[in-house]
Formats: C-alpha cells, sequence, structure tokens
C-alpha cells in the first residue's frame, strides 16, 4: 500500500492520526524537503516558554476514540475493536476479564497482523454488561500494577539494604 | 452443592507445568472461576496481594534479576513486551552528513551511529526531553526543532599522517591521527535549557565510549551532525532501553526414588554445576522402611540444591537408570526475569516504568471506555 502522503488520505488511513504523542517518529508522515542543521538553533531560545504551553495543550486534546463496538453486538455478548492495542494488553485484559465471575467467555484476537486493531470478545451472563465486564477488568488491571509497583519498591529496598 | 476445597498438594500439583522426555503437559493455567466446580478463584485483589512476592537475585544498573511469584503469564509477559518495545529512550534519529569521504557509505554510517547507546542525565531525559512530532505541515519541519524534542549531536574527524611514529611502524592506529572513530569523538552540543540539565556528569554522552564507528586513512574525513529523538522499542530496536528483557519458568526437579552411589554422581553430572549436590544416607533414613534406602547407610544419595541453577536439558530423562525416579517440570507462577539495560535507565528502574506504562494504558482505555458507551 503506498504511503499516504497529502493531508487528505491521511484523514482516511485508519489509526494515522490517532494519539501523536505515542507515535513513533518514523511512523509520522513523510517530508520531502531537506531539513536544515541546526547550527543555528541557539536564537530559538526565546521560543521556548511559548512553545511548552502550545504543547501540554496538544497532549491534552488526544481523545481520539479507539475502541468502539463492532456491530452486532449485544448487551451481554459483544466484540470490542481496539485501536493501536496488541498482544501486551489483549492477553493481560483477557486474562483479567476471565478472572470475573459474570464473565462466561472472552477471548482477543488480531484479525491481521498488518492492521493495528485489537480485538476483544466477551459473553456476560445475564445481570451484568460485557461493556461493565471490560471497564472492570481495566480497573482491575490498574489496581494490578499498584500492588506489582509497591512490592517490588518494597523487595528491591529490601535487597540494597541487606547487600 | 458441598464441595471439598482442593487439597494442598492438589493446589501444588496444578501450579507445575510437566516436562517429559519429548512433550510436555498442563501448559494452559487454570484457576479462572467456573474451572473446577465449587471453586472460586475470581480475581480477588486482595488475594493476589497475599499470594504474590518478589525475590531479587540480584540488582545492577546494567542487569538485574528477579523473581514474580504468583502472577499469571499474561501479566508477566506484558510487563517484558512493555519493557522492551514500549519504555522511551532517545537514540540518533537523523544524520546530516557534511562530508564523508571514508569507505563507510553514509547510509551504513548513520545505521551504526543511531544504534550506539547514550546515557544522560535522568530529569532531564526522564521529564524534560518530551516526544518531537514530525509536523504535519512538512514546510513547518525546521521549526519542529526545541531544547525540550531534540538533541543535536557532532562529529568532525579528519585523518592525518603522525610525524611522530616510529620508522617501519606498521599499526595504523599509530602511524595515523585518528585512524579509529569511536563514539567518544561525537561531541553533545547543547542548546537551550539543554545546559540545566545536561552537564558535568549528566552530559549526554555514549554509555560505552570505545564503541568503534569507522576506520579512517589520512585524507580522509568524517563531519557531520546529528539530531536526537525520543522513540520507542516498537519503532526501532536502537529505541528499546534492554539489550534483553526475558523470563524464564522456576524449574522443578523431583527426585521420587532415590539415587545412590555411581548413579548419584552420574545424575549429578546430568545438570549444571550446583543444583544436584551429594549427601550420604543416614542411619536414620536407612532404618526406615519403604523408604528405599534400606541397607545403604553411608552411601551418597543425590538430593536436589538449587534448582533455579537449571537450565532443564533434560538430560538426565536419557538414561535408563533414571527412569521412574525423577519427575521434572517448571512453576507456572514463578518467571525468573533478567533486564539487562542498554545504560539509559537503570535495570530495575525499566520494570517500574513498564509497570507503571501498563497501568497508565489501562487507565486511558478506561476513560475511552467510558467515552465510547457516553
Amino acid at each position: 500500500m503506498p504511503k499516504a502522503r497529502t493531508k487528505k488520505d491521511e484523514a482516511i488511513e485508519p489509526g494515522s492520526d490517532i494519539v501523536m504523542d505515542e507515535v513513533p517518529t518514523s511512523h509520522q508522515p513523510e517530508t520531502r524537503d531537506g531539513m536544515s542543521v541546526d547550527d543555528d538553533d541557539v536564537d530559538e531560545e526565546g521560543g521556548d516558554l511559548e512553545m511548552d504551553e502550545n504543547e501540554e495543550e496538544e497532549e491534552e486534546e488526544e481523545d481520539v476514540q479507539r475502541v468502539r463496538i463492532l456491530p452486532g453486538s449485544t448487551p451481554t455478548a459483544a466484540s470490542f475493536e481496539f485501536l493501536n492495542e496488541g498482544h501486551t494488553l489483549g492477553n493481560a485484559l483477557r486474562y483479567i476479564i476471565m478472572k470475573n465471575p459474570d464473565v462466561e467467555f472472552c477471548a482477543y484476537a488480531i484479525p491481521h497482523p498488518s492492521e493495528a486493531k485489537m480485538n476483544v470478545r466477551i459473553q456476560t451472563f445475564e445481570g451484568t454488561t460485557a461493556t461493565q465486564a471490560l471497564e472492570k477488568g481495566l480497573q482491575d488491571l490498574q489496581e494490578l500494577c499498584d500492588v506489582v509497583t509497591d512490592k517490588f519498591v518494597e523487595a528491591r529496598d529490601k535487597f540494597k539494604a541487606a547487600a | 452443592m458441598p464441595h471439598k476445597p482442593p487439597t494442598k498438594e492438589e493446589l501444588e500439583r496444578r501450579k507445575i507445568v510437566g516436562i517429559n522426555e519429548e512433550t510436555i503437559t498442563d501448559v494452559a493455567s487454570s484457576d479462572y472461576p467456573l474451572h473446577y466446580p465449587g471453586e472460586e478463584h475470581s480475581w480477588d485483589i486482595d488475594a493476589f496481594r497475599r499470594g504474590f512476592s518478589i525475590q531479587f537475585h540480584h540488582n545492577d544498573p546494567f542487569e538485574a534479576s528477579f523473581s514474580l511469584i504468583g502472577i499469571d503469564a499474561s501479566i508477566a509477559n506484558a510487563f517484558r513486551r512493555t519493557m522492551i518495545a514500549d519504555i522511551p529512550t532517545l537514540a540518533i534519529e537523523t544524520v546530516f552528513i557534511n562530508n564523508n569521504t571514508s569507505v563507510i557509505q553514509d547510509e551504513v554510517l548513520s545505521h551504526r551511529l543511531g544504534l550506539i547507546p547514550f546515557k544522560g542525565g535522568h530529569e532531564g531525559l526522564h521529564k524534560f526531553l518530551k516526544w518531537w512530532r514530525k509536523p504535519t505541515d512538512e514546510t513547518l519541519v525546521n521549526s519542529s526543532y526545541y531544547d525540550y524534542n531534540t538533541v543535536s549531536l557532532r562529529l568532525e574527524i579528519q585523518c592525518e599522517h603522525n610525524d611522530k611514529a616510529a620508522p617501519g611502524e606498521t599499526d595504523p592506529t599509530k602511524l595515523y591521527k585518528h585512524a579509529h572513530v569511536y563514539a567518544r569523538d561525537i561531541e553533545f552540543c547543547p542548546v537551550g535549557r539543554q545546559d540545566r540539565y545536561f552537564s558535568g556528569a549528566d552530559t549526554i554522552a555514549p554509555v560505552n565510549p570505545d564503541i568503534l564507528i569507522a576506520k579512517l586513512r589520512p585524507g580522509q574525513e568524517i563531519s557531520l551532525s546529528m539530531h536526537m529523538h525520543k522513540g520507542v522499542g516498537s519503532d526501532h530496536a536502537k529505541f528499546s532501553p534492554v539489550a534483553t528483557a526475558s523470563y524464564r519458568l522456576m524449574p522443578v526437579i523431583n527426585i521420587e526414588r532415590p539415587i545412590l552411589g555411581a548413579d548419584a554422581e552420574k545424575f549429578a553430572r546430568c545438570f549444571p554445576r550446583g543444583v544436584i549436590g551429594l549427601k550420604k544416607v543416614t542411619a536414620k533414613e536407612a532404618a526406615q522402611e519403604g523408604s528405599g534406602y534400606e541397607g545403604h547407610e553411608g552411601e551418597v544419595k543425590a538430593v536436589v540444591v538449587d534448582p533455579m541453577r537449571d537450565t532443564v536439558s533434560r538430560e538426565c530423562l536419557r538414561h535408563e537408570e533414571f527412569k521412574g525416579k525423577v519427575k521434572l517440570g517448571r512453576r507456572r507462577d514463578h518467571f525468573i526475569y533478567l533486564v539487562e539495560s542498554t545504560g539509559q535507565w537503570e535495570s530495575d528502574a525499566i520494570f517500574l516504568e513498564a509497570v507503571a506504562h501498563l497501568k497508565k494504558r489501562a487507565r486511558d482505555l478506561e476513560k475511552q471506555v467510558v467515552n465510547m458507551v457516553r
């Protein structure tokens, strides 16, 4: 597939405009011009503070919707599509959702390796919804990370003290 | 429906991945709700906290090893993958070549430069420096470089004859000046506020100054400047903060029937040194009926000393004399990590950063899910 060159094309390409913060430099649109060497960078100092504010604004506005429910879903049986996620979060999320006793079935898939998409299928018993199970899974994962951090710091400090 | 809770042995058995001569068994974990009738197994943060522990084996800036015990493979793997691919580091991204008359081609030289690991002040690297984003308007690219997103480096070197070289000298490094170009020849050019974060011991410099970049001969010259940006390992391996971040499962060796005498010595040789030890059979053991030690008092027996050092080569399963006497396995929930930093982060900090990164991703996605429902 030819790389999108014009701005118009970029908008169509899914995920290309998502979370520019996270996008590695080589994934960003190509430029054809040569770039000037920065021996004259020094005179940019004046603009620094101003740019800082701009940048923080941009970081906050990164709210592009990356999760959606796929068509054909019902409240208790839904498939979710995550953009720009992979096995790292997919498998961890699958595990923690499967640990939920209200969930009858949960699995994740990456339908095609060249599309940055990850799908999660959740089927729950009556009385709760797939979306609730997903939310709980994400919360549980955060709690888990906190415990791991606490224990890691504790173990490391103990090890340092003993050494 | 009353169900007996699982015995201790049963719980222990579920934790073991079996290793046979040609096959492995019980690969998947089964601690999910509804898997065993009458057992709970649902997510409980307090139960997790109680069952989870971390042990450090060694902790150096360039290499840390520690065990995570009581965690699922999916989570352990998420940490490992995050360490390799998602923790940002600073690396050379763009090389502007003014002159390169060496035998090494511009693109090869640029690639080599990109792979050199750099270090610098932690506050500057992790807090002050931000992502550089290529502007969508291509004409603005030259005004997208700021002190907080670009680090500028220079490499200017010329090779010359060394007049002081002894006659008949054949060593090029003595015969010529700058015959070898090393990473230490790269010069950091601080811009704007970078002086504040990257001066003295905190200056941006190659982790290893002795990396050979190119070789020159008199009259040849390399003159180039470079831009460093922050990036992640999923974009290019040069941005990965680790040389390797890996884990393995804790090996389990169960000697089920006594291995004695010369067999015991042979058994010990089937494993790396220090895994199996030799002990004398005591009078008490020999007196115990049905233990297999009867009448063997004073002989040596094989005992497991340190299974962690085992490589699980399965060599002991190839020998007839040990058939049925030993059972190999691995502990499903005991992950022995080895994190080797390239030098920009401390090894243990990389792991902590990975955990924090995973948490942030979960938090961001939680917001997105809430937003999706709205």
